[in-house]
């Protein structure tokens, strides 16, 4: 590892060592990542620097300390780096190797068979590009949506809306493969090269267009990390897509009944990191019925939940307190009855932390997507 | 037949170390027309200028050319010169072998050969050249000071008591600037009022000064020594020979206690009718148009308040703009900063919690004339715990401000004594990134105040939040390597400064440039810091960058020094390098007077041909250019000279 490369790489000598990426981590004060030590440690150089630090894993790879560094240093893409490098030692923690694992074995991380990718859509009636149907819109499922039985209900909610909307697309069927994302994050950069390049032939083959998201991680990678797409291709989250529909005046709710008192919590892909804030918000806030509320740290300011940078499988320390769990908490408190999110990564780690905090009495959490379904 | 000389200079090892001197002069001497081609090793010095002078004047030599650094350097240097030794100076050329050659290339061959080109091709060019005759024009003894804070003032006391004639013109209804809205000025704890409100009278007594209050300058034109400026004065719907500053008018007002005050950046309310601060200058009330129902609806209630209150009947809303032809022979730019915006940090929460302020509205809740009558407090109550953090804005990649701004270290250890000194009990922190105490008394200022008590933790805080309504502050302590998470009432965030909104306007109509980081950009950082690229316009103040009061005043000495050497001498020379008409040449088609940005060119109807005003003309080239007869010819860079230039090169 040659640290002054990667001090160049990542635009690390410009540190002023001012604290403000460890101030604003979201992890800092319950981990052992201390991002701006690290930083520190690179740019001295010499042949004590530990790139196997504890720490390194822990973050969520959230963006707080690269969006808000005066100096513009690349904190995140330098930790993925890090991790790397760990990698190919072969140091990994073993749950995050099983994941990366069974992505190479099964096109997904979680373990689950490749042929049961589209049992979530059972019984209904939908364009598969596996099957010669042909669409120019994709509507990209993921891996969480397709396999988790929660998050399951996401892309069925979707699914109804887009009918009800008489919106031609298409999904991939059982061919769908992991974006590769949280891979690319987690420092498995050869994995990540590897998904892209057969993702970005499966597009072309099916001459796709434009694709709509479920998960702001994957949004995230097409919109950002995959090249080589032609100039007229796009990528959108569903929530830009349907409020595009929504002012345009095609999408009709009915009145939300029973009435509910939602928060919108931002995640951190779509958010902060992506500058999607406000099309979520338009899709809930012209529901009658539904009276919407911020939290404090909303926006830019989302508290992360936890749940990126390959966080989903990485154990956590008992006896601390999870992000998710501050949030639950902080919901209650404002009064909401539901917490409203648009990532099925948040929606896991919030609805698990409703039940470690023993709130299931008082709050719920949905998708947006979920919301809308309801009311079409 | 033409005798050149050609002077190779060393400039010690700079150029000689990698460039072969010796052999570019012996080369040189083969050029035509060339009588007298030598290296020495400091041309620029007093041995080396007397070099061409003893052959200008032994030698009979009618151009010379010097290899040397950029013109930029030492062009006035070797022009001055040939002139002493009787030599027309437009008979001169640079051929510049140091920042273009010696300094940018390591290969010697190669910088050998290419120096040769640059000689070769200097010598085409001033083979060609022509004598020419500078021309002079007289300066109007007047000046225009824009922008009345305190280097606006400064300048305009300089110059005005040196006999000449000031027009000071401010937007506001009254000068002062951003120091009559500050309390206590560091590091000597001066009132800021109390130093500045007597330079305010003296403007506005001084018979030179002519204050031009709440107007704007609208638009610039002409050249040094002779600016025509418009000058809107807006209306204040109050006359201004009959109103006495009573204030009647204001207690009267139907909407009293109801705009945002901005003088106290809207910490405190005010009627329609308003004066800045009680001292103002000139004491005269404005009718704010934005806000009054009779100038926005036509109509106020059933009858006009202030009217009625009036005792100098001075309200007369039938007053219009009115507009002002001035012209002046030099101007002074000291328009100044605004805050840095702090909503564009939005981890810090400013504009979320009324408990987050700036810097500046700190200073209106410390003064005595401000909204709490110099008590510090927050929800009505005086804090017990406030946090400072600094660098808000500034030194930040995010926001596109890279730079410093200079007095925040400083105003921000300040306000900390303020807090100590009016809440003893309080508990004060400061975090920071660094202190920067540079100027003289700062360092015992900051040493002082940390010996009162107030604590400087190192780290910008990561984000201000609200935990069930409690303000908190997260932040690395980077000294101690811990993460915390603090409770405060009160955060003061040390905002930096930046350009006005109206600056990049106003640079538009002056047709001076903005630096990087939006401030006026002065002509060179090291050595002209108040002159701009534009002969006769100044700067002063922090409208050329952050700076504090002591800096400022004297910039504003500075730049009425360098106004008042053109005022003085009442003359000033202009370059030659203009546009020449070839009358038989020219049609009349006046294109070239639709592509003139100078507005130089003018259609004579008698003579049927465009005439050029040598003044006004920058020598551009554009109209030479577009003139499809090839009727206008550039002096000093002809068509012929630029050919010949390029010929020598390849």
């Amino acid at each position: 590892m040659d640290l002054q490369q990667l001090a160049h790489k990542y635009d690390l000598y410009g540190c002023v060592q001012c604290g403000k990426c460890t101030g604003s981590c979201p992890v800092s004060l319950k981990s052992d990542l201390q991002i701006r030590r690290l930083v520190y440690d690179a740019i001295k150089g010499g042949d004590n620097f530990v790139s196997e630090r504890k720490g390194i894993w822990e973050c969520t790879t959230c963006g707080n300390c690269e969006l808000r560094c005066p100096k513009s240093t690349k904190p995140v893409d330098f930790i993925s780096e890090l991790r790397s490098f760990v990698i190919e030692k072969g140091k990994v923690p073993a749950t995050l190797r099983a994941a990366l694992e069974s992505v190479l074995k099964h096109k997904n991380p979680w373990n689950k068979p490749a042929v049961k990718r589209t049992d979530w859509a059972k019984g209904i009636n939908i364009k598969r590009f596996d099957n010669n149907d042909k669409s120019s819109l994709l509507l990209y499922i993921g891996c969480t949506p397709s396999y988790d039985p929660r998050c399951q209900k996401i892309p069925v909610a979707l699914v109804k809306i887009f009918n009800n909307l008489n919106i031609d697309f298409g999904i991939l069927g059982n061919e769908e493969c992991c974006c590769g994302n949280e891979m690319k994050k987690m420092g498995e950069f050869g994995l990540f090269e590897y998904l892209a390049e057969d993702n970005i032939s499966m597009f072309k083959k099916y001459d796709i267009k434009k694709i709509v998201t479920i998960s702001p991680h994957c949004y995230n990678t097409f919109k950002n990390d995959y090249h080589g797409f032609g100039p007229e291709f796009e990528v959108k989250h569903y929530t830009e897509y349907l409020s595009e529909h929504a002012e345009a005046g095609r999408l009709r709710l009915n009145k939300s009944d029973p009435r509910r008192v939602v928060v919108y919590h931002d995640p951190c892909y779509l958010g902060k990191r992506n500058k999607i804030f406000d099309a979520p918000r338009k899709l809930l806030s012209n529901i009658k019925g539904i009276e919407l509320k911020e939290f404090d740290r909303a926006k830019e300011r989302s508290v992360c939940c936890e749940g990126g940078g390959g966080k989903m499988w990485l154990e956590s320390t008992p006896g601390v307190e999870r992000l998710g769990e501050q949030r639950v908490r902080e919901a209650v408190e404002i009064g909401a009855d539901t917490i409203v999110t648009s990532c099925p990564f948040c929606l896991i780690n919030l609805e698990d932390a409703v039940k470690t905090t023993n709130n299931e009495e008082k709050i719920k959490v949905m998708d947006v997507a979920e919301i809308v379904a309801e009311l079409v | 037949m033409k005798k050149i000389g050609i002077y190779i200079c060393h400039c010690g090892v700079n150029i000689a170390s990698t460039v072969d001197v010796k052999k570019v002069a012996s080369y040189a001497k083969n050029l035509p027309n060339v009588v007298v081609s030598t290296d020495y090793v400091y041309m620029c010095s007093e041995p080396g200028q007397e070099l061409i002078k003893k052959d200008i004047r032994e030698k009979g030599l009618d151009m010379v050319v010097v290899a040397s650094c950029s013109p930029t350097m030492h062009e006035p240097t070797f022009r001055t010169a040939v002139q002493e030794a009787g030599l027309n100076p437009y008979c001169f050329e640079m051929a510049n072998i140091r920042e273009q050659c010696s300094w940018v290339h390591e290969d010697r061959e190669k910088a050998t050969e290419k120096a040769i080109g640059l000689i070769k091709s200097a010598v085409a060019r001033v083979s060609l050249s022509e004598p020419l005759e500078e021309k002079e024009v007289p300066v109007a003894q007047t000046a225009l000071v824009i922008g009345g804070g305190i280097a606006g003032i400064q300048a305009s006391l300089d110059i005005a008591n040196a006999g000449f004639k000031v027009y000071l013109v401010e937007k506001e209804p009254s000068i002062g600037g951003r120091m009559a809205q500050l309390d206590k000025t560091f590091p000597t704890l001066d009132c800021s009022a109390c130093i500045l409100t007597p330079k305010m009278v003296e403007a506005a007594r001084n018979k030179n000064i002519e204050l031009l209050t709440y107007s704007e300058v609208t638009d610039v034109s002409g050249y040094v020594g002779n600016f025509k400026v418009k000058v809107k004065k807006k209306p204040r719907y109050i006359d201004v020979e009959k109103c006495t500053g009573c204030g009647n008018c204001a207690s009267a007002c139907r909407l009293k206690g109801r705009i945002p005050d901005e003088f106290n950046l809207g910490l405190s309310k005010r009627a329609v009718p308003y004066i800045l601060f009680p001292q103002a200058v000139p004491l005269i009330y404005t009718i704010d148009p934005n806000h009054c129902l009779y100038i926005q609806k036509g109509k106020c209630g059933d009858k006009l308040l202030c009217k009625e209150a009036c005792t100098a009947d001075a309200i007369n809303f039938d007053q219009k703009e009115e507009f002002l032809e001035l012209d002046v022979g030099t101007i002074i730019v000291a328009t100044g900063i605004d805050p840095f915006d702090a909503a564009l940090k939005p981890e810090y929460g400013y504009g979320k919690y009324p408990e987050v302020i700036n810097g500046l509205e700190f200073e209106r809740l410390s003064s005595a004339s401000g909204p709490t009558g110099g008590e510090i407090m927050v929800n009505n109550k005086k804090p017990k715990k406030i946090v400072f953090i600094s660098c808000v804005g500034s030194r930040d990649k995010q926001v596109g401000n890279e730079y410093c701004s200079r007095v925040c270290c400083m105003y921000t250890a300040k306000h900390a004594h303020l807090v100590k000194e009016k809440i003893p009990d309080a508990q004060v922190i400061v975090c920071y990134t660094d202190v920067r105490a540079f100027g003289k008394g700062f360092e015992e200022f900051y040493d002082r105040v940390k010996n009162e008590g107030v604590i400087y933790r190192r780290g910008s805080v990561g984000e201000v939040y609200k935990k069930a309504g409690q303000l908190i502050v997260r932040s690395e302590d980077t000294l101690t390597g811990e993460v915390y998470e603090e409770e405060t009432d009160l955060v003061v965030l040390a905002v930096g400064l930046v350009q006005r909104n109206e600056g990049v306007g106003l640079a538009g109509l002056l047709r001076i440039p903005l630096g990087p980081d939006k401030f006026f950009l002065e002509a060179h950082p090291k050595l002209r810091p108040v002159d701009t690229s534009m002969k006769g316009i100044y700067l002063a103040g922090c409208a050329q960058g952050p700076k504090d009061i002591p800096d400022s005043v004297a910039q504003a000495k500075g730049a009425a020094s360098s106004a008042l050497v053109l005022l003085e001498t009442g003359r000033v020379k202009l370059e030659p390098f203009c546009a020449v008409i070839d009358k038989d040449r020219c049609g009349g088609c006046r294109i070239c007077e639709g592509v003139c940005s100078y507005s130089a060119l003018k259609y004579d109807p008698e003579q049927k041909v465009m005439t050029v005003n040598e003044a006004l003309c920058e020598g551009c080239g554009v109209c030479s250019s577009a003139c499809p007869s090839g009727a206008i010819k550039m002096n000093h860079f002809t068509d012929k000279q630029i050919q010949a230039q390029i010929g020598g090169l390849v």
